[in-house]
């Protein structure tokens, strides 16, 4: 038996192919979505991975440092070093800001990390071009997606840095570029104010006669000089011995240094679960609204479509075509369609989507197929209205009275 | 009761119920032989169309009996169960359109009810092809139905019609827009291919020019069949 399906098709190739293109650039924006949640999903997880931690201390009671602000003391590694099981320590800030270079600035997450050397927690695990920090001020090391390059110059609040290194894949969870910059100025980035803040705060701090005692000399320069010092940071990444259990050496510092301590699947947790969340659902909103869009599209092509051959079904019916016949060739079209907008879509979601879109977009190949079966499905259920319109197509329409 | 062919006895067909009944057909008695093609000619309204849809198997008649070549198809109800295989295998249409699938060629159009019959599809292209041939339209076997003239498309249908060999064709003004030449070359294919394949072929026509060419001839009135003897021009 021939395929009446793609005979028609066939014939009427021009209305299939400009509405296979016309669906095809829908479904490659509904993959697109999938791409941008797992591309958020993969952004977390990199920062995760890349950070080189297996443990993270913050603040006690707080989803910190990436869902919540967490601030402890600049000295705490000290103590949770010496713990049993603890191979490395180190601390940690990150402020998300713009960071100028030249006439233009880039939003990033600038990460203060400590003195050490590569594998320390926090440094980026590798670079793809110059080398890590080895001074203890103004040097930078740039992930390339902030588009900058060695040698370049960058402000950070009040102060220049030159990017001696390029790393890769170091972003933020929410997919900004990392600028890897020295622990001490990142500290003293967090809460650099301008000059004449600085000016108001100490008259300020002197016109209090709680810290300008004349029978105190002394008193009001150490809290002026307090003032002007970072001595937190947002957390501690440690690293754990081998041998040790992650979850036993997380569950010793909490006991004893009275700190919140996350372990790697519970910070993806949050991360994930929480940080984006609410991301999550619009993406996943949009999914619903484009995948209705989609199927309202095929059933009105589809409906259309099979309303301009009711004389043909009705003598298809007359001379003995199985109803069966009739429905394949209507479902066959209509899924027909879909593979057509389904390739239109992959290939404008691999080739145009996805390399100029702002935001990192991972393009699973599961994803892939699973689009692909909704699709099939979503064109099957859509041909149902155009399936049962021709069922009723009465055959003595064929005759003429 | 003829051994092949169609006979109709005593055939009803009421619409509605009550008051507002309507008697389509009230008595309608037609026999055709095989090879015999006979006109069913009646004004509007009379009930030609209905009298074709009953026997189309489409819809079904109130009252009365059909036989088809030696088999009962209804008597005071469809004594068959699968009427679509019976329009597909035992009745050939011919429509006064040619009603041409447009999305398959010519050879396709006519080789879809074998095809839908089951056969395969060499064996019914060949089958189609040979009924072209006799037909005299085999060269333009790949045309697509938009490509050809009126003339060329009442005959692929009227070989759509044959193709199944059926022991009835069903012509329901198959003549009307075609010019007198045409008319009468279409009522001398039927003729010819009526006499080939032993089929009887009952043309449903209000065409003063083609009237003339039947040997019998059935006038439907008020739903009520009354035989004539025509003239039966011999072609």
């Amino acid at each position: 038996m021939i395929s009446l399906a793609g005979r028609d098709i066939m014939h009427a190739w021009g209305k299939f192919v400009f509405t296979g293109l016309g669906l095809g650039l829908l479904i490659g924006v509904t993959l697109s979505m999938a791409g941008i949640y797992r591309g958020m999903v993969d952004d977390a997880k990199a920062l995760l991975d890349n950070s080189g931690a297996d443990l993270w201390v913050v603040q006690k009671d707080t989803l910190g440092p990436y869902a919540e602000s967490s601030s402890i003391y600049d000295d705490t590694w000290r103590s949770i070093r010496s713990m049993p099981g603890v191979a490395r320590a180190a601390n940690v800030t990150y402020l998300t800001m713009q960071v100028r270079q030249g006439q233009q600035d880039v939003r990033a997450m600038v990460t203060g990390i400590a003195p050490g050397e590569a594998g320390t927690p926090g440094w980026p695990p590798y670079l793809v071009a110059g080398r890590h920090l080895t001074r203890g001020h103004y040097e930078a090391v740039a992930d390339i997606a902030t588009g900058f390059a060695l040698g370049d110059h960058l402000q950070i609040r009040r102060n220049h840095y030159t990017v001696v290194g390029l790393t890769r894949r170091m972003v933020s969870s929410g997919g900004d570029p990392m600028v890897f910059i020295p622990l001490k100025d990142a500290q003293e980035a967090q809460f650099l104010k301008d000059n004449d803040a600085i000016h108001q705060q100490r008259r300020r701090t002197a016109a209090n006669p709680a810290f300008n005692r004349p029978q105190d000399p002394g008193l009001l320069d150490a809290i002026i000089a307090s003032q002007s010092i970072n001595p937190y940071v947002n957390a501690v990444l440690v690293q754990v011995d081998k041998d040790h259990n992650a979850e036993l050496v997380a569950e010793s510092i909490r006991r004893w240094k009275r700190l919140t301590v996350y372990t790697r699947s519970q910070m993806e947790a949050i991360l994930v679960g929480k940080l984006i969340a609410t991301s999550a659902k619009q993406i996943g909103m949009f999914l619903v609204i484009l995948s209705t869009v989609s199927a309202a599209i095929v059933a009105f092509i589809i409906y259309t479509l099979t309303l301009g051959k009711i004389r043909e079904i009705a003598v298809l019916k007359l001379i003995g075509t199985r109803n069966r016949t009739i429905a394949a060739m209507i479902m066959q079209q209509s899924v027909a369609l879909g593979l057509i907008g389904f390739v239109v879509g992959k290939i404008t979601a691999t080739l145009v989507m996805a390399p100029i879109f702002p935001k990192y977009v991972l393009l699973e190949p599961l994803d892939s197929v699973r689009g692909f079966v909704v699709i099939v499905i979503i064109c099957v259920l859509s041909s149902l209205i155009a399936i049962r319109a021709a069922l009723k197509v009465d055959p003595a329409e064929a005759i003429g009275g | 009761m003829i051994e092949k062919g169609i006979k109709i006895e005593d055939l009803r067909k009421r619409y509605g119920k009550g008051d507002t009944a309507v008697d389509a057909l009230k008595n309608v008695n037609i026999h055709v032989a095989p090879g015999e093609v006979v006109g069913l000619v009646g004004p509007s309204g009379s009930g030609k169309t209905t009298l074709l849809k009953c026997l189309g198997a489409v819809i079904e008649p109130t009252g009365g009996r059909m036989i088809l070549g030696e088999e009962v198809i209804y008597d005071d109800g469809w004594k068959v169960r699968d009427l679509r295989a019976l329009r597909r295998d035992k009745i050939g249409f011919i429509f006064q359109a040619p009603y041409l699938i447009p999305f398959l060629d010519v050879t396709d159009n006519v080789a879809l009810l074998p095809m839908l019959a089951g056969q395969p599809n060499t064996a019914a292209r060949q089958q189609a092809l040979e009924l072209l041939q006799a037909l005299d339209i085999d060269h333009r076997a790949r045309a697509m139905p938009s490509q050809l003239s009126g003339g060329e498309q009442q005959r692929v249908a009227i070989a759509r019609g044959l193709v199944n060999r059926p022991p009835v064709i069903l012509a329901d003004e198959p003549t009307a827009p075609l010019d007198s030449e045409r008319a009468l070359a279409v009522i001398r294919i039927l003729n010819d291919m009526a006499r080939q394949f032993e089929t009887a072929i009952i043309v449903v026509t209000h065409d003063e020019k083609i009237i003339p060419t039947f040997k019998r001839i059935y006038h439907i009135r008020d739903g009520v069949t009354y035989e004539e003897t025509g003239e039966g021009r011999e072609f």
